[in-house]
């Protein structure tokens, strides 16, 4: 591999770099609790929760896990749960 | 052709860089500020220049809004001086690393604190690891003639480096010189378009300045070093081609002033070095035998021509308008380091001189030499600094 010239590579390099491997810890949403308020979308800060027909659900491949959702979840319907290998 | 006028030294850097036709200038107009970017703002309020005009709101945001134009292939220039350098200090080195070519003015002044706005040149000097290339200016003439070669040089394909060029505050930017002009034609001929490989687009995004793990990030630090070795050579090439056009030759990286046969040289950058000159003269006509080096780019360091100059002298004696606290001053340092191991080296002592604008009038040169003159005659070397006209009286 050669370098460039100010580090100058092909644009959008995150879709090869899956940064949820950094995790120590999964939120997990109980659909029961979710009365999907939206709370969770709007405080993950790497853009990892998604809505589809109105269900949320959390995109592990960039979800480093840092728990924003689950302490801001007005229902508690998000558990953090350890990850194991 | 050009044509001739008296004008203010920060006028000279206007009119340079608007010859020069950047699309993006950034400007933070406030102390340490100078004239520089109001006779811009002049020239773009009374339609003479076209270009991007961004008031920022520190000078962080002005070199980082110079930066950010420069990635999408527009050619950019800020000013600024002092404690304003300083806090461009991250950017800049960042820049660097990215390989943008920007061209910025450093007016020279003193650090706080004390708080002062008088003349030295220890804010550059901090910059000198940053991978930005330095040029210290004599006069406005070669103020104005070293901006026009400084955007060729920054966009050099094999340099891509951003280039400061350094003038004395006051002295310089705040009095009156004959200056002559170039033609805007000549300008146009001599610097072509910014026309980078790599630029921001959307249509096709790339990542700038990308992650670099212990496997590569020295290798990306050679990679600047190695444009600066390249620039030494490419610098002379530019400055002869920017001579040939307008008839008016500094010098390349140094100029060596009546250095034949000299015993004792004096090594000086900026506004300094005409002083240098006339006492020089005065000294030649005693009998005296004395020159000058003038280091005009001081990064790259251009050992090699400071050497074919010094080889046979006595005695260097270097003035250095900033210091290294605990140290010593920054170009004596770089010399005495090339030097070192060279059996025939001549002697070097470090003079700090004009520290807050302190004056340095042909009496304190002739003192100078006479100081070098005095370890030469001893044979006993000087290891520390002197500190030129330092009033111990005062000290608490």
């Amino acid at each position: 591999m050669k370098i460039t010239l100010g580090a100058v590579v092909k644009g959008g390099t995150s879709l090869d770099y899956k940064t949820g491997s950094w995790r120590d810890q999964r939120p997990v949403i109980h659909e029961d609790l979710c009365k999907a308020c939206g709370q969770c979308e709007m405080v993950c800060p790497d853009n990892a929760v998604y809505v589809v027909d109105e269900v949320y659900i959390i995109d592990y491949d960039y979800c480093k896990g840092c728990g924003l959702c689950a302490y801001e979840c007005p229902t508690d319907a998000i558990e953090m749960v350890p990850e194991e290998k | 052709m050009s044509h001739i006028q008296v004008v203010e030294g920060s006028e000279a850097v206007a009119l340079a860089v608007k010859a020069c036709r950047p699309q993006v200038i950034s400007a933070y107009p406030i102390s340490p500020q100078t004239h520089i970017v109001e006779w811009i703002a002049k020239m773009i309020a009374d339609g003479e220049l076209d270009t991007e005009y961004v008031r920022v709101e520190s000078e962080f945001s002005a070199a980082s809004v110079i930066s950010g134009a420069s990635a999408t292939a527009s050619r950019s220039y800020t000013a600024s001086s002092s404690q304003g350098l300083l806090l461009m200090t991250e950017v800049l080195y960042a820049s660097a690393g990215l390989r943008l070519p920007f061209v910025i003015t450093g007016v020279n002044r003193a650090i706080s604190a004390p708080i002062s706005i008088q003349v030295d040149h220890q804010d550059t000097i901090s910059l000198r690891d940053s991978g930005v290339i330095q040029f210290y200016v004599e006069s406005s003439q070669e103020v104005y003639d070293t901006h026009i070669a400084a955007f060729k040089v920054a966009e050099d394909p094999k340099i891509l480096l951003p280039v400061m060029v350094c003038m004395d505050g006051w002295i310089l930017t705040h009095s009156y010189e004959r200056v002559s002009f170039m033609e805007q034609e000549e300008v146009g001929s001599f610097l072509p378009p910014f026309q980078p490989v790599n630029f921001l687009d959307v249509n096709d995004p790339k990542t700038w300045g990308s992650y670099a793990e212990d496997d590569v990030l020295m290798e990306f630090k050679y990679a600047i070093h190695e444009a600066m070795q390249y620039a030494k050579g490419r610098i002379k090439e530019i400055f002869s081609e920017l001579a040939m056009i307008t008839g008016r030759d500094h010098g390349g990286l140094i100029e060596a002033y009546r250095t034949e046969g000299a015993e004792v040289i004096l090594m000086a950058m900026g506004s300094m070095a005409g002083t240098v000159k006339e006492a020089v003269d005065e000294l030649r006509s005693q009998g005296k035998k004395v020159g000058l080096v003038k280091i005009r780019c001081y990064r790259p360091f251009p050992f090699e021509d400071i050497w074919d100059v010094i080889k046979d002298t006595k005695i260097v004696g270097v003035m250095d308008a900033n210091f290294s606290m605990g140290s010593e001053g920054a170009v004596a340092t770089d010399l005495k380091a090339k030097l070192c191991g060279r059996p025939d080296a001549p002697l070097v002592l470090d003079f700090i001189t004009g520290l807050g604008g302190r004056e340095v009038n042909k009496g304190t040169i002739r003192e100078i030499v006479q100081k070098a003159e005095e370890v030469l005659n001893s044979g006993l070397p000087l290891h520390e600094p002197h500190w030129v006209d330092l009033n111990p009286a005062i000290l608490p």
